[in-house]
């Protein structure tokens, strides 16, 4: 059982599309060694507030954030240089989205443009990332055939190994099962789970009982807000405010 | 935001009204065997034996709903915590109609036997009970906490009724021996009824539960 340690603590966020503000004072914390679920109805701005972590929201135009997203106590949105910040963060996403290369190439490319010169290195650690994103057995023989021969499940579990190529600490996951069929699901929350010592890992997912199969905590957003946060257990059993108890129990209309 | 009902909560709701039914029908068995006790009416006793099959084959009924409604729906928060809830009261139920049981069989081996003097404090400690269930059943159906946290206060004058019952019974065992096997029987009527005010507690405490989402131990 990995530490659980503060690792990213979220104060008084506010997140503005031009006029439109899509985030509204969110506090949360996030542990290290455990997963963090973030759910809540779609357009209540579960993807907005992944993207205030690494700073992803700084590429769309118009998009204004305020107030502080501490990761190890020091502030992303304040001298942090945003690519360091992206390789101690890293994101998969909904679609799997492999580069239009080798397999090997999509597993090389970050650690490369971080400065892996070295061949024999560069090999290992392609190796290293495909298992630890359990793909390994699955493509060994043919490393250096495109990405898009393999099945969207595998595909997915590529984007994970790319990710953790480049040696992230914490890991974002937008639905990154959505796309897949139960056994590819399967895969991916299993996996979650293994890397869950060794990463601080925040999902998304629309899907209440995977985040109650792979999460220990988890946040409940409606409209821009964070209504209420906690162990995924007692979220999940007993939450306290009624609007967290209205999406649970399919009452919303 | 609009609340929407669906079959699943209508499923809840009759699967609810199953748990009151049962509780019922065992609140009434209890009544039943301690008046067969009192008056000796040994028909009334094999009624309430006879009545157990039927209890029995309710709470298999609502577990299996239960356990069908969790596979099914998958259901979180107030909807998971009803249907643990009424995993829990069944067994909780069955138990106090176990002992209705156990009550109109210690008529029958009493076969109307004269007794050593009118029943008091045993009647009297089935009433209390009865009121505890019936308590219950309300606080159930009305999903009342604070009913259901007073109900488990009246299982303080089981415990006392119990062991005045106990000391009388005791005192006359000893001063006359040949009373040894009705008071004996009576002990055990009294131990039955005070194992079924633990189970209304248990009972209160899973719906405070059911309600809040606390697990309490009311009766510590
Ligand atoms: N680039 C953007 N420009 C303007 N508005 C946006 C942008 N991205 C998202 N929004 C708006 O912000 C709100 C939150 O969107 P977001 O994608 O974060 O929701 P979500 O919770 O991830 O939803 P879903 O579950 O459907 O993925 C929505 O109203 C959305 O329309
Ligand atoms: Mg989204």
């Amino acid at each position: 059982m990995a530490e659980e340690t503060l690792r990213i603590e979220v104060r008084q966020l506010n997140l503005f599309y031009g006029q439109v503000q899509a985030l509204r004072n969110i506090n949360l914390q996030v542990m290290s060694g455990l997963v963090t679920a973030l759910v809540g109805p779609s357009g209540c701005g579960k993807s907005s507030f992944l993207r205030t972590i690494n700073r992803m929201n700084d590429m769309i135009p118009g998009a204004r954030v305020e107030g502080q997203v501490l990761l190890d106590g020091v502030d992303v949105y304040g001298t942090m240089d945003v690519a360091s910040l992206r390789k101690r963060v890293g994101m998969v996403f909904q679609k799997p989205n492999p580069f239009p290369r080798s397999i090997f190439e999509n597993v090389a490319y970050g650690p490369r443009i971080h400065g892996q010169k070295n061949p024999a290195e560069l090999r290992d650690l392609v190796e290293q990332s495909l298992r630890q994103a359990a793909l390994w057995d699955e493509v060994k023989d043919k490393l250096h055939r495109s990405a898009y021969i393999l099945s969207g499940g595998q595909q997915q579990r590529l984007c994970i190994a790319r990710a953790l190529a480049v040696g992230p600490e914490i890991l974002l996951m937008d639905e990154p099962a959505s796309a897949l069929d139960p056994i590819a699901t399967a895969r991916i929350e299993e996996l979650v789970h293994q890397l869950k010592s060794q990463y601080t890992i925040v999902i998304v997912t629309h899907n209440l009982q995977q985040a109650s199969r792979v999460s220990q905590h988890a946040a409940f957003f409606l409209a821009g807000e964070l209504v209420e946060a906690g162990t995924t257990s007692d979220l999940f059993t007993a939450p306290k405010d009624r609007r967290t108890e209205d999406y649970l129990t399919g009452r919303f209309g | 935001m609009s609340l929407r009902p669906s079959p699943f909560h209508d499923q809840l709701e009759s699967l609810q009204q199953d748990v009151l039914k049962m509780g019922t029908i065992v609140e009434q068995a209890l009544g039943d065997a301690v008046a067969a006790l009192a008056s000796g009416d040994l028909e009334r006793a094999q009624r309430v034996i006879a009545g157990d099959d039927e209890l029995d084959r309710m709470e298999i009924a609502i577990e299996q709903t239960c356990l069908t409604l969790i596979a099914l729906h998958q259901p979180l928060a107030s909807d998971l915590r009803i249907l643990g809830t009424a995993l829990k009261l069944v067994t909780d139920i069955e138990r106090i109609g176990d002992h209705a049981v156990d009550i109109a069989k210690v008529a029958v081996r009493l076969d109307a036997e004269p007794l050593i003097k009118p029943l008091v404090d045993i009647p009297e400690m089935a009433a209390v009970v009865r009121r505890m269930i019936r308590e219950c059943l309300s606080a159930y159906v009305r999903r009342d906490p604070a009913l259901a946290r007073e109900m488990i206060g009246l299982d303080d004058q089981v415990d006392h009724l119990y062991s005045r019952v106990f000391r009388d019974l005791l005192a006359e065992m000893i001063e006359s021996p040949d009373k040894t096997r009705q008071g004996a029987y009576l002990l055990l009527v009294a131990q039955y009824l005070e194992r079924v005010g633990d189970h209304a507690t248990n009972f209160g405490e899973w719906i405070v539960y059911m309600v809040t989402g606390e697990r309490v131990d009311l009766n510590a």
